[in-house]
């Protein structure tokens, strides 16, 4: 019974509302914009946040990063001084952790070398990094060819590399380069596989970091390259002696167990390294705890969105109350002779309550197939990236059916105390 | 006589009240005003529309109400119909005290108790004939299917079956006026209250109306009916005449002024 009369009172409101088709047309308008554009920006705000949280994936969720880093007070001394400057991470740190840090996976060493890598008349610049062959799983990176470095590769200090897709390009435009030698700062090199990015696109985030550079055996980047590196620029020369650039740790587990293991191994390498290093010439990445901090902000960044569009829906909501409030004085009368036939106050309420409500989730509907086509047309035109969520949706149309409560409210709330014998009488 | 009368009824009245305050024992009595007020203020006068009027209506009787204009008929009618409330006084309808009820009530009163035909239909323009016969019951809660069956038997009942369909705007003046009683019958009211109900009617709609009025009076129904026209209060039993808001006389039709008509006239 609740239910038929419901349904009654609902189609009473859409017959008084299609008295007027043009006028809540344009009331529903304002609700309509505002709910395309809270969904338009929900989408954009979830598309710079995907965009930086695959930057961020592509560092590794599962790995921390320790990298070398000059420390302050080596920037302040004499450029041209002959003594190296001697910073940053050692060979003996990568099996510390190994040995001490339990629920570490992986640990890889990293020597980056800027290096100019040559074949006949091609040349590219593009870092050389020594390391070991776990480095394939700790790099966000894949085997496309050919093998990778293998261990022997390093024990023997062979002159073997894998290049980077790119690169390989770049250097081999005509032919195959597994075989094939190339020179790295005038040493010759045996070309043994191609790697690239792990999604086969080297135009994404991780892409153009994984599609440039060359991968030799660690101890044949010692051997053959040293760890002494002389910087020439304008005059000035800079000696550094750093053994390692980076250290990428992998971390052992799955889901919340991972995260733990991920905290608590960083927590321990922060403590060990403070130990073992008097000066601050490192610095320990955890890609977790910035992709954490990147979702929060991104949160906080669609919630800002979400407001500032919203807002449109507010304005909505008082086109919406001020249309309503004229009805009610129109229809005064009628109201009226409702109340004479019995009507309570409470079905005063209900009957526009129901038309503001309608008029607020029409335009909602609408809005949501808006603001459904809204972020392919923003992606489409601008190129950012804008990624529509279902709940999103969600959200918004239910914004607008609160609006229509809101602001439908205090008209319909002054309808129903109006007296009946006034309103009667009214013309 | 009339003295006897008159403290019989306080004797009744005081009696009610002492048992409930809300109800009155006699059953035979629908309508009765107990020094009824009705004061608005002004600025810095009180208008007295209604001052102290008395009035018992028996079931099924058929009144009229005349008087000048601002003399307080429409002020009483909207007091017989829960559309106002007392200032002073008792109103009781049906036993019950209508000044002590709370709003919704009032309007639970006036959708199961009161049928009302006004001067100017108050048709709802937007709805067909057949959804503005359906109003009154739906307030009620009453089935829709039992609700259109019996707007489809009062509509036939006043001639205009074969206009469910059309909207107000469409009819003539009188169909509207025959629509509008077809609506006041909806609820199967206690009272039928009329105010003006033939006056934008022309004088063959207005008979076709007051034969109709008479025979629901016929049928047993009340009838309070407010009018400018002596020959369309000729119609009732008893014509109630006010002035200044105040009970000027009753009389019975066809015969002597109602101060003969104890207990009547408090």
């Amino acid at each position: 019974m609740i239910q038929a009369s419901t349904l009654r009172t609902v189609r009473l409101g859409i017959k008084n509302l299609m008295l007027h088709p043009l006028r809540s047309f344009l009331t529903t308008l304002g609700i309509t914009i505002g709910v395309s554009a809270v969904i338009c920006m929900l989408a954009v705000g979830e598309g710079a946040s995907y965009e930086a949280q695959q930057k961020i994936r592509a560092l590794g969720s599962n790995n921390i990063l320790l990298r070398s880093v000059k420390p302050a007070e080596l920037e302040t001394q004499q450029q041209n001084s002959m003594t190296p400057q001697r910073y940053g991470l050692e060979y003996e740190e990568v099996e510390i952790v190994r040995e001490t840090m339990p629920a570490v996976r992986l640990v890889v060493p990293v020597r980056e070398l800027n290096k100019t890598l040559a074949q006949g008349e091609n040349q590219a610049n593009v870092p050389v990094y020594g390391t070991t062959p776990d480095w394939l799983h700790v790099s966000g990176v894949k085997l496309y060819e050919g093998r990778f470095i293998i261990e022997s590769d390093s024990r023997y200090t062979r002159n073997v590399c894998v290049l980077a897709s790119h690169t390989a390009r770049e250097l081999f435009p005509f032919e195959n380069p597994i075989g094939a030698d190339v020179l790295i700062a005038k040493k010759s090199f045996r070309v043994v596989g191609i790697y690239g990015p792990r999604d086969g696109d080297s135009s994404g985030a991780s892409g153009s970091l994984n599609a440039d550079g060359a991968v030799i055996p660690i101890e044949s980047a010692r051997e053959y390259f040293g760890e002494l590196e002389i910087r020439t620029s304008a005059g000035s020369r800079e000696f550094k002696l750093v053994q390692l650039q980076e250290i990428k740790v992998q971390i052992e587990g799955e889901g919340n167990v991972l995260e733990d293991n991920v905290v608590a191994t960083a927590a321990s390498i922060r403590q060990l390294l403070g130990l073992l290093h008097e000066q601050s010439d490192y610095v320990i990445d955890v890609p977790l705890e910035k992709l954490q901090a990147a979702k929060e902000q991104a949160q906080i960044w669609q919630i800002f969105l979400g407001v500032i569009a919203s807002m449109a829906l507010v304005v909505a909501g008082i086109g919406i109350m001020n249309v309503m409030l004229a009805t009610v004085t129109e229809r005064t009368r009628e109201i009226g002779i409702r109340r004479a036939l019995g009507a309570k106050r409470s079905h005063i309420i209900s009957q526009f309550l129901v038309e503001t409500v309608v008029l607020s989730c029409a335009g909602g509907l609408l809005g949501v197939g808006l603001g459904i086509a809204a972020p392919m047309i923003v992606e489409a035109s601008s190129g950012m990236k804008a990624i529509f969520v279902p709940s999103f949706a969600v959200l918004a149309f239910s914004i607008s059916a609160g609006v229509g409560v809101l602001f439908g409210i205090y008209p319909a709330w002054r309808a129903a105390q109006m007296d009946p014998v006034e309103a009667l009488r009214h013309e | 006589m009339a003295a006897k009368a008159d403290n019989e009824v306080k004797a009744v009245t005081a009696e009610s009240q002492r048992t409930t305050s809300k109800s009155l024992p006699d059953e035979e009595i629908l309508v009765r005003l107990d020094k009824v007020e009705r004061h608005y203020v002004m600025g810095q006068t009180v208008v007295r529309a209604l001052d102290g009027v008395d009035l018992d209506i028996r079931r099924g009787e058929y009144w009229a109400i005349m008087g000048r204009s601002g003399s307080g008929k429409s002020t009483l009618l909207n007091m017989l119909g829960c559309l106002d409330r007392p200032t002073g006084g008792h109103y009781y309808l049906g036993g019950t005290s209508v000044g002590e009820l709370d709003d919704d009530e009032i309007s639970e009163i006036r959708g199961q108790r009161i049928g009302f035909i006004f001067q100017s239909f108050n048709l709802i323009p937007q709805l067909t004939v057949l959804e503005n016969l359906e109003v009154p019951l739906f307030y009620q809660n009453i089935d829709p299917q039992v609700a259109r069956a019996r707007a489809v038997e009062n509509a036939t009942k006043v001639g205009l079956e074969e206009r469910l369909d059309h909207r107000p705007l469409e009819l003539s003046g009188g169909q509207q006026q025959r629509v509008a009683i077809a609506r006041a019958l909806m609820n199967d009211p206690l009272i039928l209250l009329a105010d003006e109900a033939t006056g934008n009617l022309d004088s063959r709609t207005e008979q076709e109306i007051l034969s109709l009025l008479d025979d629901l009076h016929s049928e047993g129904k009340t009838i309070i009916m407010v009018t400018h026209g002596q020959s369309v209060a000729d119609r009732a039993r008893r014509v109630l005449h006010l002035r200044d808001g105040k009970v000027e006389r009753i009389v019975k039709n066809h015969e002597a002024a109602i101060h003969e008509d104890a207990p009547l006239a408090r």
